[in-house]
Order: C-alpha cells, then sequence, then structure tokens
C-alpha cells in the first residue's frame, strides 16, 4: 500500500515538473506591476492574448508602485507598468529604464456606505477636495491603502491639496492591495479611494457605493517602462520590448478599450498611448 | 547589496530607541497569540486527555481526524472566519471583522487542533497509568484529568508553548481577518509581509529579528525540558 502511494505520488511530481516545462517557446519575462491592473482583471484578461501572440509567457509580480519601481531598480524585473508618472520619470532620467510610454489612463472614484451619513454625494458630487474636508472634519472612517502604491500616493497627493494631515482614529492605515482595502472600507462602513477598475470588479461584493467621481484630481496615467538590460544578465530585454510594443500597439490598445465593456458597460481602462 | 546592511544598522536603531509603533506592534503581537494559546488550552487540553484516555468505539478514526487537522494551513482558518464574521455572513452583526477579537478568533481556531491532538497524544501513551493510580486511590474520571495534568505539567507546557508559537508566527490568518490596519490589527507577521510588498525594509527586519528572539526563547525552553526526560 505504501509502495503504490510512493509510486503515485513520485509519478505526479515528475508529471508536474513536465507540465511546468512545456510551452517554453521563448523565455519568460517578469511583468512587476500595481495591484490594481491584478485585482480588476486587466492581466487576466491581456496576458493570455500576448503570450497567444508572441509565444511569451508572463510572470506578474503585483505590488505597490514603490516595490515594483524598488523592483526594476535592483534589476528583479524586466518590464514594469505602474502609475505614478513623476516617479517614473527619475526612475527613467537615473538610468534604470530605457523608455516609457504613455498605455491608459482609468479615474479614482470616492465610495462609501450607501446611506452616505455626510451626504457628500449632495454636496460634492465632483468635488474630491470638499469630500476629504467634510470626512475630516465629521470623523468619518477613512481606509487608506497605505502601502506607498500609486493609489496610495495619489490619496495623499489629494489630502495635500485639500490641505488636511490625514491623522486620527478615523483614519485607517491598512498597508494592503486595494481589494482587500475595499473589503475593510465595506465591513466598516467607511469611505476610501479606489480606482474604478478595481471597484466595479468586485462592487458585488461590496456595500460600497460610488460617492465622488469626475474631479480632475482623480485621474491616473499608467506607463510602461523596460528596465535597463545593464543592471544584470538575467534581463529579458527582448521579451521585454516585444511586449511593450504589443501594449501600446493597435490591437493591444483596442483590448485595453475592450476589457470590461461586456462585463460593466464600460471601459475600465481608457488607452492613450501615442 | 548596501540596503541590506542599511535595513540592519535602522533596524537596531528602531529598537533600541523603542519605537512606539514597532512596540505597539510587538505588545499586539504577544496579545493576541497569548490570549488565542490560553482560551484553546483552557478547554481543549482537558477534552485531550479525556479523549486520549476514554476507550470507545471509533477511536482510530477520532485520532486520524485529530492528527490531520493538526496541518490545517491557517489561510484556511482565515477563510472560514472571515466568512463567518463579514457583514454578510452568519455572525456578521457581532461586527468584528478587522479587529484583534476576530484575530483571537482565528488564532484560537488554529491552535486548537494542534493543543488538542498533542494533549490527546500525550494522554494515549502516558495517561493511563496515571489514571489507574487515580482510579486505585478512590479518584473519579475528573480527579484523574487533574491528577494527569499535574504529572505530565511539563509536558503539556511544551505543547501549550508548541502551540503558542505556531500562533505567533503565522500570518495568513491574523492577514485576512485583522486587516493589518495601523495602529489597530496590526502585529509582527502582516507588518513583515507589508513592510516586504513596499520594498521597505528596516522596519521589516527589527520584527524579523523580534520574532526570531521570541521563536528561538520558546524553542529553547521546548528543548531544555525534553532533554530532562
Amino acid at each position: 500500500m505504501k509502495k503504490v502511494f510512493l509510486t503515485v505520488l513520485s509519478l505526479l511530481l515528475v508529471l508536474s515538473m513536465l507540465v511546468g516545462c512545456t510551452k517554453a517557446n521563448k523565455e519568460p519575462i517578469i511583468l512587476s506591476t500595481t495591484t490594481s491592473t491584478q485585482d480588476s482583471g486587466l492581466l487576466d484578461f491581456l496576458l493570455p492574448i500576448f503570450t497567444e501572440d508572441t509565444g511569451i509567457e508572463v510572470k506578474t509580480v503585483a505590488v505597490g508602485t514603490g516595490k515594483a519601481l524598488q523592483m526594476g531598480r535592483d534589476g528583479e524585473a524586466d518590464i514594469l507598468l505602474v502609475h505614478a508618472k513623476s516617479d517614473e520619470l527619475t526612475f527613467v532620467d537615473e538610468g534604470h529604464g530605457t523608455e516609457r510610454h504613455d498605455v491608459m489612463y482609468n479615474d479614482y472614484i470616492l465610495v462609501g456606505p450607501a446611506d452616505d451619513t455626510l451626504g457628500l454625494k449632495a454636496q460634492f458630487p465632483n468635488d474630491i477636495v470638499g469630500g476629504l474636508k467634510a470626512i475630516s472634519e465629521n470623523g468619518a472612517i477613512f481606509v487608506s491603502r497605505g502601502d506607498d502604491s500609486g493609489t496610495h500616493k495619489k490619496e495623499l497627493s489629494i489630502w495635500k491639496v485639500a490641505e488636511i494631515e490625514p491623522k486620527g482614529d478615523w483614519y485607517l492605515s491598512a498597508g494592503a492591495g486595494m481589494g482587500e482595502v475595499l473589503r475593510i472600507a465595506s465591513e466598516k462602513q467607511g469611505y476610501t479611494i479606489s480606482d474604478r477598475a478595481t471597484y466595479l470588479s468586485q462592487k458585488d461584493n461590496l456595500d460600497l457605493e460610488i460617492i465622488i467621481e469626475g474631479d480632475n484630481n482623480l485621474f491616473n496615467q499608467y506607463g510602461i517602462i523596460p528596465v535597463n538590460p545593464d543592471k544584470n544578465d538575467n534581463i529579458n530585454h527582448e521579451g521585454a520590448m516585444e511586449f511593450m510594443n504589443w501594449m501600446i500597439s493597435e490591437k493591444g490598445q483596442a483590448l485595453i478599450k475592450e476589457f470590461g465593456v461586456e462585463e460593466f458597460g464600460q471601459s475600465l481602462f481608457t488607452p492613450n498611448a501615442n | 547589496m548596501d540596503y541590506i546592511f542599511q535595513g540592519f544598522i535602522e533596524a537596531l536603531k528602531l529598537l533600541i530607541s523603542f519605537d512606539p509603533e514597532v512596540f505597539k506592534i510587538i505588545i499586539l503581537s504577544l496579545f493576541v497569540s497569548t490570549t488565542a494559546t490560553i482560551l484553546a488550552s483552557l478547554i481543549f487540553i482537558p477534552i485531550g486527555i479525556y479523549l486520549g484516555l476514554k476507550k470507545f468505539r471509533g477511536k482510530r478514526i477520532i485520532s486520524r481526524i485529530i492528527y490531520t487537522s493538526m496541518s490545517v494551513p491557517s489561510v484556511i482558518v482565515g477563510l472560514v472566519v472571515a466568512i463567518l464574521l463579514s457583514r454578510r455572513g452568519p455572525l456578521g452583526h457581532l461586527d468584528i471583522m478587522y479587529t484583534p477579537k476576530a484575530m483571537i478568533i482565528a488564532q484560537t481556531l488554529l491552535v486548537i487542533p494542534l493543543i488538542l491532538g498533542l494533549t490527546y497524544n500525550l494522554a494515549k501513551n502516558r495517561g493511563t497509568i496515571i489514571e489507574k493510580v487515580a482510579f486505585t486511590l478512590g479518584g473519579n474520571s475528573i480527579d484523574s484529568i487533574i491528577l494527569i495534568i499535574r504529572e505530565l505539567k511539563v509536558d503539556i507546557l511544551v505543547n501549550v508553548a508548541t502551540s503558542f508559537s505556531r500562533a505567533i508566527s503565522e500570518v495568513g490568518a491574523v492577514m485576512i481577518v485583522g486587516g493589518n490596519i495601523k495602529g489597530h490589527t496590526r502585529v509582527i507577521t502582516t507588518t513583515i509581509s507589508m513592510m516586504n510588498s513596499m520594498g521597505d525594509y528596516p522596519m521589516a527586519i527589527a520584527l524579523g529579528i523580534i520574532l526570531l528572539i521570541i521563536s528561538f526563547g520558546i524553542n529553547s525552553f521546548i528543548y531544555s525540558y525534553s532533554q530532562e526526560d
């Protein structure tokens, strides 16, 4: 009995190794990106098509923008897809990346409890600064990403515009990805700033409504940057360039526009490569 | 490579200066895991001894179930507790998701199989003789459980320490039900995990050092007693 079990087990192990090895026509690339592209499902939609087109497998590491850029600096990723434009430009200026292209943008929204106790939706439908001021003055719960991600940086920049230092018992710093933060906000019936894509893809599981949208402060540009191949010998620059060119090609851009239309009736990301 | 060295220096600075944020995290970790271990121990050590001693039909199957559940992954425990406690879940009205209470519940559930299994095994192998003594002296089964706890207290303590070390070092369950909220539900393991995803190493290293010290402490305690046998 034991022998049979062991044989089956070792066969399974060997089999799983073989499965792992197949379909490796070209070297895979490591894409370091933000949690929002992963949580919204955009990558799950795009990457299989890219792999089919080019035979290159993409290994995604979804982290905060801060960590994604750090991975680029350390040469641990082949290409970055992130959204913190000024940091990205510095990254390229310092020689960590070879070039940078706009890929698409999405927008942020302030979401909150359906009953919206503060009445923000009525008072500030398109004014995020006014909304945040009201939240802090009333001490309503606000959940922050608190993870140094692009979304977190965006949130902090808006607090800055509002001239408020977010601090106190009402301001919860979660140190987590967007999906998790939305769940915390929903459980605690608080407010949070989310990218539209992640919110829409998870809205069925949340007790949250869109409260504020359409403010100029809430737009968000994504850029793609191949990592400088001089960092180490393991960087797959060719694959990275192929991925970049595919993303900004007509086909890639059309697919980005298509994503989400069927399910949510609207595009979650707007392509704007030039 | 410089950032590793820098990380260590910064970590030591945080520890030596008694950085309030770091110590709040450490204290919450100790509080949650200690409470969970005590709760699980108080209830399940007696049950483990009772089941270990008693002879009944299907004991082999019970043994199997207990032993297999000892290795239940912490994320599964976290997931189950999260489903139960979330607002739309059956216990949602308690409103304790993303609080230390939820973390204690999850870790208690996590260590219950461990403490139960270890005690069960101990009682099965070494308890019967003590039970006979208790009966010979005219005690009932409750007396025998008390006597066994007294006689095997060192071994039981080692089991409790093992369970505690499982609780304090797990990250899956507390991450899911606690949410890693700064100043509220942030513990050592979840902070380390978060700091890594932020690419910010000093605090992660500082907490890593503390966690290592705690687990070394516990394990050297376990080892020193198991040497006596």
